[in-house]
């Protein structure tokens, strides 16, 4: 399944997520409080769970550390012109390294934005970011054509996700 | 001030940034691979959470599975009037978060739309409003989402 596809969801799917996604009840049975709040069953509340967790719809349920309070200040966001036709290998490569948290194609907007790889790397100030910044430019050699590195300066909005709403 | 994560707490979150069971009594079921009670698990993931040691604990949704539109843009604009444009792009309700950041390229959104079709709308709108380009830059391949991190 590609990452635009999305699968079928109906009307309960969609009460189970908006009752979830800002987390699981701290219960001892967090299902069954789920399916008091949506009306519906434990059972059909852990089935329908376990069919989005398999196609993909719930990434993972479980911990979601907060870097910035855990010590880890510097995060930033790298950027990379690589040639396109390496950009799989080479993003692959760097999203598995474990100070990267996320890593994704995106189109360049030339000849303004030559970028086409974004990586989110952590580090506990930016003399660690820069570091492992640089690692990551020895690792790709020759593939990489530039780079840069953007700290955030300021959180000018941040709310949570939106849900499209029924029908 | 936030007190430290004890190794107990360390244990939860490498063992648990994924994988915490469907079941009847999950945290039952995690705090025996824990070694620990059911009461204890719950009491610690309380308590960071509290402490935004955490910042959610429970199912990690894929914002484009759920059958809408979600992209990434930046805007380059000049410095005296970024918080005027700021103001008009944070408006927007299909903005969801908005950060300065320190390049040419200063301003960077994430926008999420109840269809995919709808992103191309509320770009052009942000682009009439403001008077300045919209670079969209919505993801062509993952490579990774986090599952890794040690603390």
């Amino acid at each position: 399944m590609s990452d635009s596809d999305s699968t079928t969801l109906d009307q309960l799917d969609r009460k189970i997520i908006l009752a979830t996604q800002s987390g699981l009840p701290l219960v001892a049975s967090p299902y069954q409080a789920i399916a008091e709040a949506v009306d519906s069953s434990e059972k059909e509340v852990m089935r329908r769970m376990q069919r989005m967790l398999e196609s993909g719809v719930i990434r993972r349920i479980g911990a979601v550390p907060n870097h910035y309070s855990l010590g880890y200040r510097g995060n930033g966001m790298t950027v990379w012109d690589i040639p396109d036709e390496k950009v799989e290998s080479c993003g692959e490569m760097i999203g598995s390294l474990s100070f990267v948290s996320h890593a994704y194609e995106r189109p360049r907007h030339q000849p303004e934005w030559n970028y086409n790889l974004f990586a989110m790397v952590h580090g506990k100030d930016r003399d660690e970011v820069a570091h492992k910044v640089a690692l990551i430019a020895d690792l790709l050699g020759e593939d990489n054509r530039g780079h840069e590195i953007l700290y955030s300066s300021r959180i000018l909005k941040k709310t949570g996700l939106r849900l499209a709403s029924d029908k | 001030m936030t007190e430290a994560l004890d190794a107990i707490d360390r244990a939860i979150l490498n063992r648990y940034q994924g994988d915490f069971p469907i079941c009847s009594r999950p945290y039952q079921e995690a705090a025996q691979t824990l070694g620990i009670s059911e009461e204890e698990l719950i009491k610690r993931l309380q308590r960071m959470l509290e402490n935004r040691q955490l910042s959610r604990f429970g199912p990690m949704y894929h914002a484009e599975r759920l059958g809408g539109g979600l992209s990434l843009c930046a805007m380059r604009i000049p410095e005296a009037q970024f918080d005027k444009v700021a103001d008009q792009v944070n408006a927007f309700p299909e903005v969801a978060h908005n950060y300065a950041r320190d390049h040419r390229f200063n301003m960077w959104f994430v926008l999420a739309t109840e269809t995919p079709e709808r992103i191309d709308s509320v770009l052009q709108e942000i682009e009439q409003q403001t008077g300045f380009p919209v670079y969209n830059m919505p993801k062509k391949k993952e490579f990774f989402i986090g599952l890794k991190f040690e603390v």
